[in-house]
């Protein structure tokens, strides 16, 4: 029986592992750990090539956390050329972005899609981007389980052995309830789950040093056993990292009306980006959790997220 | 080349209905019905026919359910998490505190619904009566309707594309049997997205008397509540104003003041200035409101002299001038 090749699978040929990044809740750091887990993949090794895709339509985080903001895509005869975050790095390119964010006028334009037009994009951007040869494929997703989770899932199934999920909380009651819904979605469209991550789990006065329950901690543990999932770790709240991911000092200091200008500089520094996270705690941290992630996409032993599939209301 | 895909630019969305393809032109268009797209669309015959097309079958009941609200309001925001749910459900409680207010809190977060939790109310079930579904009621004056109170399990996801989201917007609004109310608070899933077209389509001809925006002070934040703005400019809805949450953290062991999610670019205040809107007021970051909203107890009960409870009342306060009650 010839299975039909999408064009989907065609693209995705050359990559080896997608891993999905998910929440439920939204705010609880999905941008922020894609762009960690793109720049600490990318720091792991010499020559390990990653791509990580947005897919969130309305509310694209990933441009402005990789100091990217106000570049454009470029077509080219063999699609879309991502938007290089390293371009400026001297050696070859080796981490590659595509957002919704790049194809946007201004900033400030809402994208007010509904679905069906939702689900064209999705397939244009796993379709159409020329990726090149990638070890992993991130994909940033935005909140909730609806259309674009759904797209994402449909037009990746003809490589639904490359796929696996991380999910990721906060320790709060309402973030754990949508991530208790994010996991029941991943067991419906038996997507494997690598493991969880708690995010903004206690916060370090800088004053004093206590230790502070911002939002709580431990939940996102809890629930990890309680679900027999992975816990890939907790991160803390760190003020540094929003600041880095905000990527403020320099290029928004006219109101940013200037956008070639803001591009320009946003690239002469753009692999600085790199070495600043490296200088952050949350990088030090984080790095076990991207050593767990390769190491558990490498066994090809993603844990299957188990139980029966709950029927969808 | 740039690619220049712009979007939303192409057509109006309201004129997209929720069952059309993908490259419908809007149904307003010259092309409408005639267009590529078109073949098969379930619609192509009405758009085709050059005559006025016909409204969604919905709007009169709406219209006949909305007549006994005098005030909807949005809570709006393009950032998850930023805390549209905690607002909405301190709007609820404020409003409600004066006894001869009737107000009714409306959750349309389908995939995410964090209202009940919030409200303390989460084991509760919706019943339908001849009127139709009856809220379920925190206190006497205080009703709210949530998809999470028609799911079998908190567990299970809600995994429904555009046009079933739609369905029960719609059935939301003309259903539910709110009685008579003062204020009706609307929460919605971050984004711009069906569920916030749907909304503001079905509730077009009733009128919605405005959208407060909520954001964090970061410019990640920001940047999506700018897109919000631009999408409430598109569909003309009125922005009353802008709230900044999470803005600064008072240790509660050394009182220092830090902020977790600095305003590198200005925060809320800057963003205000920029859109020429209101900035109704900056809540601070303070755990105990998030412990409240998962015990589901009113924090402005629980510690009224907070900093952040005064924050809330001068802005509900604010939000009652705008609309000119207080
Ligand atoms: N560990 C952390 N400590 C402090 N701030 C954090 C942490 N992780 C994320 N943040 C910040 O919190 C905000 C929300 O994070 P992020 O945008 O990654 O969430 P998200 O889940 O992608 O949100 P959305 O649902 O809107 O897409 C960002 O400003 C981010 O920089
Ligand atoms: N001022 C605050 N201080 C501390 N915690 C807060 C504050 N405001 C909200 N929170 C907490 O932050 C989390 C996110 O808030 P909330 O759920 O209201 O956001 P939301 O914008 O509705 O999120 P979503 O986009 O997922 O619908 C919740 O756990 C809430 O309790
Ligand atoms: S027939 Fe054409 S214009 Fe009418 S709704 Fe369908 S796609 Fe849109
Ligand atoms: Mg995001
Ligand atoms: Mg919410």
């Amino acid at each position: 029986m010839a299975i039909q090749e999408t064009p989907v699978a065609r693209r995705l040929k050359t990559v080896k592992h997608v891993v999905i990044v998910l929440s439920g809740k939204g705010g609880v750091g999905k941008s922020s750990v894609s762009a960690q887990l793109a720049l600490s993949l990318h720091a792991s090794s010499p020559n390990v090539r990653v791509g990580i895709l947005d897919v969130d339509l309305t509310g694209p985080s990933i441009p402005r956390m990789l100091g990217l903001d106000g570049h454009g895509v470029h077509q080219s005869s063999d699609g879309w050329v991502p938007v290089y975050a390293d371009a400026k790095s001297g050696g070859e390119p080796r981490l590659a972005c595509m957002s919704v964010g790049f194809l946007l006028k201004n900033r400030g334009d809402s994208v007010v899609w509904r679905g069906p037009k939702k689900n064209a994009m999705i397939r244009q951007f796993l379709s159409d981007v020329r990726w090149g040869e990638l070890d992993y494929l991130v994909i940033d997703t935005p909140p909730g389980t609806s259309d674009e989770h759904l797209s994402l899932m449909e037009h990746l199934a003809p490589v639904q052995s490359k796929l696996s999920a991380v999910i990721v909380t906060t320790p709060q009651a309402v973030a754990l309830l949508d991530a208790m819904k994010c996991l029941s979605f991943t067991r419906a469209v038996s997507l494997p789950v690598l493991g969880l991550v708690e995010n903004m789990s206690g916060y370090v006065c800088p004053c004093c040093g206590e230790v502070s329950n911002v939002f709580s901690t431990g939940g996102g543990e809890e629930m990890a056993r309680r679900e027999k999932l992975t816990f890939l770790g907790s991160m803390p709240v760190d003020t540094e990292l929003v600041t880095l991911l905000d990527a403020a000092e320099s290029d928004r200091k006219n109101g940013g009306d200037d956008d070639n200008a803001a591009s320009a500089e946003a690239e002469a520094r753009s692999f600085e980006l790199l070495q600043r996270y490296q200088a952050t705690s949350s990088a030090k941290l984080f790095s076990t959790i991207t050593a767990e992630v390769t190491r558990a996409v490498a066994a090809g032993m993603a844990k299957e997220s188990g139980g029966e599939p709950p029927e969808s209301g | 080349m740039i690619v220049t895909q712009r979007a939303a630019q192409a057509t109006d969305p309201l004129s997209v209905p929720s069952n059309a393809p993908e490259h419908c032109p809007g149904t307003e268009s010259e092309q409408a019905g005639k267009a590529d797209a078109c073949n098969g669309c379930a619609n192509q015959e009405i758009c085709a026919s050059n005559t006025p097309k016909g409204p969604d079958p919905a709007l009169p009941f709406i219209r006949a359910r909305m007549a006994s609200v005098k005030r909807k309001l949005l809570v709006l925001s393009g950032k998850g998490g930023v805390g549209k749910s905690t607002f909405t459900a301190q709007l609820g409680w404020a409003f409600a505190a004066d006894d001869s207010t009737q107000t009714g809190v409306m959750d349309v977060d389908i995939s995410g619904p964090s209202i009940p939790t919030i409200l303390g109310i989460a084991a509760e079930q919706v019943h339908s009566s001849a009127q139709g579904w009856s809220p379920v009621y925190v206190q006497d004056n205080l009703g709210v309707m949530s998809v999470g109170f028609m799911l079998p399990s908190s567990k299970d996801a809600v995994m429904w594309r555009g046009p079933k989201k739609n369905g029960l917007i719609a059935q939301f609004l003309k259903d539910v049997d709110w009685g008579e109310l003062d204020y009706l608070v609307i929460d919605t899933p971050p984004g711009t997205s069906d569920e916030h077209l749907s909304v503001v389509q079905y509730l077009k001809e009733s009128g919605i008397d405005g959208a407060i925006l909520i954001t964090t002070p970061q410019e990640v934040a920001l940047q999506d509540v700018r897109r919000e703005f631009d999408f409430c400019r598109k569909v003309g809805v009125k922005v009353l104003g802008l709230v900044e949450n999470m803005s600064g953290f008072v240790c509660p062991s050394c009182k220092g003041e830090s902020q977790i999610f600095k305003p590198s670019t200005g925060g809320a205040e800057r963003l205000a200035k920029e859109l020429s809107i209101p900035l109704l007021g900056k809540v601070p970051l303070d755990p105990r409101i998030g412990k409240s909203a998962d015990y589901g107890v009113s924090f402005l009960d629980e510690y009224p002299e907070s900093p952040a409870s005064i924050a809330y009342i001068d802005i509900i306060e604010k939000i009652r001038e705008a609309l000119g009650d207080a």
